[in-house]
């Protein structure tokens, strides 16, 4: 008996331990939060003049449109990778993975240092569409070509991992059907690893959106959320950096919860499309 | 309808090597063989999913070997019935329909008339997640069905299901090959599924077909040692079936009877496994059980059992447990009575 009330406790202080750990994570965070609210209540003419300063919303609308954007490329050009990928027998699969990986372990700067020399004025990337019309030095196109290289292994491992649950003999059923190999993607196995594209889609369009350091070395203008912010607490201090941050937080978070929220809605499991 | 030349395909772990086989019109072929021997992809073959290295494919007069699979007249049901579970039951069946571009009402119509057919009418709505194993059965056999193929593969679609959702799936495939007329060819590790189904059966082992041959020729005479391992049913009697009140009752060539629970009158070949033989010192008196005299021939140890083998006017085998067979007494010479249920006989018809 004695022995029985023994473990229970143990169990109990694991449990509470356990509850600790995880409350400190969500503490911390919400400590950040609190100080900055509390920061920025501090000075609310400061507060009051940045909402109604045009540079903070062009800000905001550029790194919504660029993240929108670099998402859609994603989407395009990152769906048929990952499908081939969950598909692919091939010997040099890992390879493929360890460079779809490798903007993850990148630090950003060399991101943002490889993104300017593929897309600057003479990049074997730049020169050609800079012939098109397309410039990315200081350009909006710079700020997406940087997203849109960051956020490859967020959107391409989320999708890869949605293919691989499709079981193929679904879409060999569908073949038996009459359908050709596209129509078996299309109506098979995309519509089934869609949640999973969507999620890596969101993922990816988050990073996007915070991303800096790529992002600032090919284009520091025009200005990004996070550029902005560093501006300001370069060169204006702390009160003008905490509204600037409050304000953007507000919306990045805000349309972040929006989107997680649109997409269980439009995709709950095993629902008939 | 489907004829396979010399068929060689491999991949991966498995393969099959020089396959040469005929499914006629209307006859439900079953391939037998242990798992691995190579029958999934000699069926995906079959359907177009993977290509063969060597050999030729004709479907219908026509030949498909290097035909893409949408263009082949053939069903497929997969094992574990692979129903799209995005669609509804109704739009699953009707996803072949839609591919080959026919008008809404017209796929109505078709999708409704198979699932009358197949008694599922009341399951359009569902979603293939919330059906049993039966049922989606039905549906798979439903989806492939309603593109009316030459030629419909069936792999292992008795092996995931329990025992009584079994014997009505068995009654169900051989209704609705009755009822289409579609050539069927059905592939499995389980030779229990050969009873009332199969018209010819082919023997698979390592990639390679060992035997081919109408069911009860193939039971009665095993081309060779795995042949009758595998089928490993332990009783093979060759005799003649006639109506005896609401069983039959079979004289074997000696002249014994004894009667089993089945339909098939003529010329048969009745099996039964050597686990359903009951030994005793006395007859049993219940009416329902076939109870034969005979004398042991010999006792032959057995893993953990005794196979027991008899004489009882045919030769007749029994599977006991040592305590049993210590009970007994059993050794060679004793005169002791065979007893097993008219239900554990299965009768296999032999070709007129």
């Amino acid at each position: 008996m004695a022995d029985g009330v023994a473990i229970k406790k143990g169990a109990l202080t694991g449990l509470l331990l356990l509850d600790i750990g995880g409350g400190l994570l969500v503490g911390l965070i919400l400590l950040a939060l609190a100080t900055l609210a509390a920061r920025a209540i501090e000075r609310p003419d400061v507060l009051v003049s940045t909402i109604g300063d045009s540079t903070v919303w062009n800000a905001i609308l550029t790194t919504f449109a660029a993240a929108f954007l670099a998402v859609i490329l994603l989407a395009l050009l990152g769906t048929p990778l990952a499908y081939l990928m969950a598909r692919s027998r091939n010997r040099a699969l890992p390879l493929v993975e360890a460079l779809v990986d490798l903007p993850l372990v990148l630090p950003h700067t060399i991101a943002g240092l490889l993104v300017y020399l593929v897309f600057m004025r003479y990049g074997p990337l730049g020169q050609p569409l800079g012939a098109l019309g397309f410039s990315f030095e200081d350009a909006f196109f710079g700020i997406v070509a940087a997203m849109l290289f960051v956020g490859i292994p967020y959107y391409v491992d989320a999708a890869r991992d949605g293919f691989a649950k499709v079981p193929i003999e679904l879409e060999e059923v569908a073949r038996t059907l009459g359908a050709g190999p596209q129509a078996a993607f299309l109506r098979i196995a995309l519509p089934l690893a869609a949640r999973e594209c969507l999620s890596g889609a969101i993922t990816a369009w988050g990073r996007a959106v915070g991303e800096f350091a790529a992002v600032v070395m090919i284009a520091y203008y025009p200005l990004v959320v996070s550029t902005l912010v560093y501006t300001r607490f370069t060169q204006y201090g702390l009160a003008d950096t905490v509204a600037v941050a409050i304000i953007l937080l507000v919306a990045c978070g805000g349309v972040l919860v929006l989107l997680r929220r649109a997409a269980t809605r439009l995709w709950r499991p095993d629902a008939p499309a | 309808m489907l004829r396979i030349e010399s068929l060689t395909t491999s991949l991966g772990d498995f393969s099959v090597r020089d396959i040469s086989l005929e499914v006629r019109d209307n006859e439900y072929f079953v391939i037998l063989g242990p798992t691995g021997a190579g029958k999934s992809v000699l069926i995906e073959t079959i359907a177009g999913i993977h290509f063969p290295s060597s050999g030729r494919i004709v479907l219908d007069g026509r030949d498909v070997t290097r035909t893409a699979p949408w263009s082949r007249p053939v069903g497929m049901v997969y094992q574990d019935y692979m129903l799209f579970p995005h669609l509804d039951v109704g739009e699953n069946i009707a996803f072949g329909l839609r591919q080959r571009r026919v008008p809404a009402a017209r796929r109505r119509e078709q999708v409704i008339e198979i699932c009358g057919l197949l008694e599922i009418d009341h399951l359009l709505g569902r979603s293939p997640g919330s059906l049993s194993g039966g049922e989606q059965q039905r549906v798979a056999l439903a989806r492939a069905l309603v593109l009316e193929p030459k030629v419909l593969l069936l792999d292992e679609p008795l092996s995931a299901l329990d025992g009584p959702t079994r014997e009505r799936m068995r009654a169900e495939l051989s209704r609705v090959r009755r009822l289409t007329g579609t050539a069927v060819l059905h592939i499995t590790h389980h030779f229990e599924d050969v009873f009332a189904l199969a018209d010819r059966i082919a023997i698979m082992r390592d990639g390679r077909i060992v035997q081919v041959g109408e069911t009860g020729d193939v039971f009665l005479h095993p081309a060779d040692r795995f042949v009758a391992e595998f089928l490993g049913i332990g009783n093979i009697i060759r005799g003649r079936s006639e109506r005896f009140g609401s069983v039959v009752r079979i004289t074997t060539t000696s002249g014994v009877t004894f009667s089993a629970a089945s339909g098939t009158l003529g010329e048969v070949v009745a099996t039964f496994h050597a686990e359903d033989v009951i030994l005793s010192g006395a007859p049993f008196a219940s009416s329902a059980r076939n109870c034969l005299e005979g004398e042991v021939l010999g006792v032959v140890p057995c893993g953990s059992t005794i196979q027991v083998r008899l004489d009882v006017g045919f030769p007749l085998t029994a599977l006991l447990t040592r305590e049993s067979c210590h009970d007994l007494a059993l050794s060679p010479g004793v005169r002791i009575f065979a007893t097993f249920k008219a239900s554990a006989v299965h009768l296999i018809p032999v070709g007129s």
